[in-house]
């Protein structure tokens, strides 16, 4: 019991619940603009380990780390250009492209990576992002340290989830993508351009991605590597069902997330004697499934999410 | 310029589009070859010639054709009915570790006919049983079974992790995370002597037969494209939606849990973390450009294990990366969708 709350009094929990949570929350929201203009975006995983791969390459060929975070950004993009084509110009299943696009842009970035960077016994590294602080907010007691001395990706972060939240509920733009997301054909009749919208949004949302995968390798760690990705891009897509569609709640889930995910971490040397380490690995994924299960029946679709758009077809 | 749907779907178009969709691929992965600075020609040649050049080739790539054969029938069994199984990858583990345990223990004593189907069938029940959590999810929570089916890969390779390291660890593997071997009577005849290839593969041929008379010729088949077709219609038309799913998902993670069982068998003989190297994800890939046909599954597995068996001895001989042939198979995937796009549509001006 001792142990429990020793963990969660320690301020090293908490600075690494917003580290864990950056990425997750790039991802998700990249996904919510996806889904919120109807169109889902598998891509995800592989956007996002393509993304931690340029933008590390970027870094490591000598470029400034905003640079890097641009790169992969418009890498991301250009993945998300390809989805829109597949999706929306032709209509193509959803999910079938997804995958499609995952098993491309994840293959190509350890072919792009092996071939710029020959296997070596220790990977090389780059200088990542520095903690800042925030004057006077991480003086602070206790959580002023934690929450206050971030790498500037995860301010951007947060701050992407509000910007999110005030364009989606609060401005004709959003309004445009919410309507594409729930009928295309009474958007077009209002004068909006629902395929304009949709390769808008799915562009903007894979550069978010991108960017997520990114922070994995230019905040969190300082060297790239296959297969270290993990499934967050899943586990964001979890997430967004779990966040009812929402920036702010999607900001909320992938805290939350990292919160148990950082707990489990830190629970791991306390038990580590008596409850095999594969079992705390599993949490998340078991988690997000949970989380799932739970909010899928109440949750608010868009109504046209995973229906291709054709003018004049229905 | 605009696309109009085709009043038919030209036959010939339809197969041809695998081929164009792969020549595609290879000329886009070509500028990939040729920005790494080899001579694209000679790379895509050393493929083939490493694929099929000797009679030690061609056996290694239908060595490892055989679980693309069977994940790939796992994926188009499931996607004809639109049930994502995007497990493929987990159930073959759970598959292989299932063999693993019980054909370690005391139950390898059966006598030798009855053991080899035993553990199939083992096998196949444990991926069966981890496909039907994702699909019970769905009808009982509506839970998109992708993202399920798909975290269930981290946690059953986890779990397999739990196993080698834990109750099935080979205390004389020095140390290595592997499983207990499987007692000698139950790893499968060679089909070739002198060689890796197993009468495993002609198990997968024979299951893509089974599978496409199923699907051609029973009311289970009609069901199963009507559900993916329209549920609505087949449910209205009096289709028993729900249990056809369940059959669907049954069979589709059996073939999944199958390939795995087949591979520790035929090939290992124990069970470790890295048995698979993706084969539940490119039996997605192997599906689609079959069109989710279940015998044109059999040549799309052998063209994908001859991309990967085929760039391993042009990697070393043009230091190329490996990862050229996941790259060429994953285009080949977007290319095919987009040439089977053209088959039911044209451009008009």
């Amino acid at each position: 019991m001792m142990a429990l709350f020793d963990i969660l009094a320690s301020a090293g929990l908490w600075a690494a619940v917003l580290r864990i949570a950056t990425p997750l929350i790039f991802g998700t929201l990249g996904a919510v603009l996806c889904e919120r203009s109807g169109v889902l975006n598998l891509g995800i995983e592989g956007i996002m380990t393509f993304g931690a791969m340029v933008g590390w390459l970027t870094v490591y060929n000598g470029a400034d780390l905003w640079t890097g975070m641009l790169v992969a950004a418009l890498a991301g993009a250009v993945f998300g250009l390809m989805h829109a084509l597949l999706s929306v110009t032709l209509g193509l299943s959803q999910h079938v492209t997804g995958l499609g696009i995952t098993l491309f842009a994840s293959s190509l970035s350890y072919f792009l990576f092996r071939l710029n960077v020959p296997l070596a016994s220790t990977p090389p590294t780059i200088v990542p992002f520095k903690p800042v602080s925030i004057p006077g907010l991480s003086d602070l007691p206790f959580f002023g340290q934690a929450i206050f001395t971030q790498t500037m990706p995860t301010y951007l972060a947060i701050l992407t989830a509000i910007v999110m939240s005030y364009v989606i509920f609060r401005m004709p733009l959003g309004l445009a993508i919410r309507m594409t997301g729930e009928n295309p054909h009474a958007a077009e009749a209002q004068g909006i351009n629902p395929v304009r919208i949709r390769y808008s949004a799915i562009m903007a949302g894979s550069a978010l991605m991108g960017m997520g995968g990114a922070f994995l390798t230019l905040s969190a760690f300082n060297s790239f590597f296959p297969t270290m990705v993990q499934g967050r891009g899943w586990i964001c897509i979890a997430l967004v069902v779990f966040a009812s569609w929402r920036p702010g709640r999607a900001l909320l889930g992938a805290l939350l997330f990292a919160f148990f995910d950082a707990f489990q971490l830190r629970l791991q040397p306390v038990l580590g004697d008596r409850v095999p380490y594969q079992i705390f690995l599993m949490i998340p994924y078991i988690l997000s499934i949970a989380a799932l299960a739970l909010v899928a029946r109440r949750a608010k679709v868009p109504q046209a999410l995973m229906q291709a758009y054709r003018r004049g077809e229905r | 310029m605009r696309l109009e749907r085709r009043a038919h779907r030209p036959l010939f178009l339809v197969l041809v589009s695998p081929l164009i969709a792969v020549a595609a691929a290879l000329a886009i992965a070509g500028i990939l070859i040729a920005m790494a600075g080899a001579p694209v020609l000679e790379a895509y040649w050393r493929i083939v010639t490493g694929a099929f050049g000797t009679r030690l080739a061609a056996t290694e790539t239908f060595t490892r054709a055989t679980p693309l054969i069977l994940t790939g029938l796992a994926a188009a069994v499931a996607f004809r009915a639109r049930v994502w199984n995007i497990g493929a990858e987990g159930q073959f583990y759970v598959g292989a570790i299932t063999v693993a345990a019980l054909g370690s223990s005391t139950l390898a004593a059966l006598p030798g006919p009855l053991l080899i189907p035993t553990l199939f069938a083992a096998g196949a029940l444990a991926g069966m049983l981890l496909m039907l959590l994702p699909l019970w999810l769905r009808l009982r929570f509506s839970v998109d079974e992708v993202v399920t089916s798909l975290l269930l890969n981290f946690v059953a390779v986890l779990f397999v992790s739990l196993l080698v390291e834990g109750v099935l660890k080979d205390p004389l593997a020095f140390g290595w995370p592997q499983s207990l071997p499987v007692s000698e009577r139950a790893l499968l005849p060679k089909l070739i002597m002198r060689s890796r290839l197993h009468i495993g593969l002609a198990v997968a041929v024979a299951a893509a037969i089974i599978v496409h008379l199923l699907q051609s010729r029973t009311v289970f088949g009609l069901r199963t494209r009507a559900a993916g077709l329209s549920p609505a219609g087949a449910a209205f038309a009096g289709v028993p939606l729900g249990l056809t799913l369940v059959k669907v998902a049954c069979l589709s993670g059996g073939l999944a849990g199958l390939a795995g069982a087949i591979e520790v068998m035929g090939v290992k003989g124990y069970v470790t973390t890295d048995l698979s190297p993706g084969y539940g994800y490119s039996g997605i890939i192997v599906a689609m450009l079959a069109n989710l046909h279940p015998v044109g599954v059999i040549a799309a597995a052998v063209f994908t294990a001859a991309m990967f068996v085929g760039a391993d001895g042009m990697s070393r001989a043009l230091g190329i990366p490996t990862y050229i042939a996941d790259v060429i198979v994953s285009l080949s995937l977007l290319t095919m969708l987009v040439a089977l796009f053209f088959t039911q549509y044209r451009i008009r001006r």
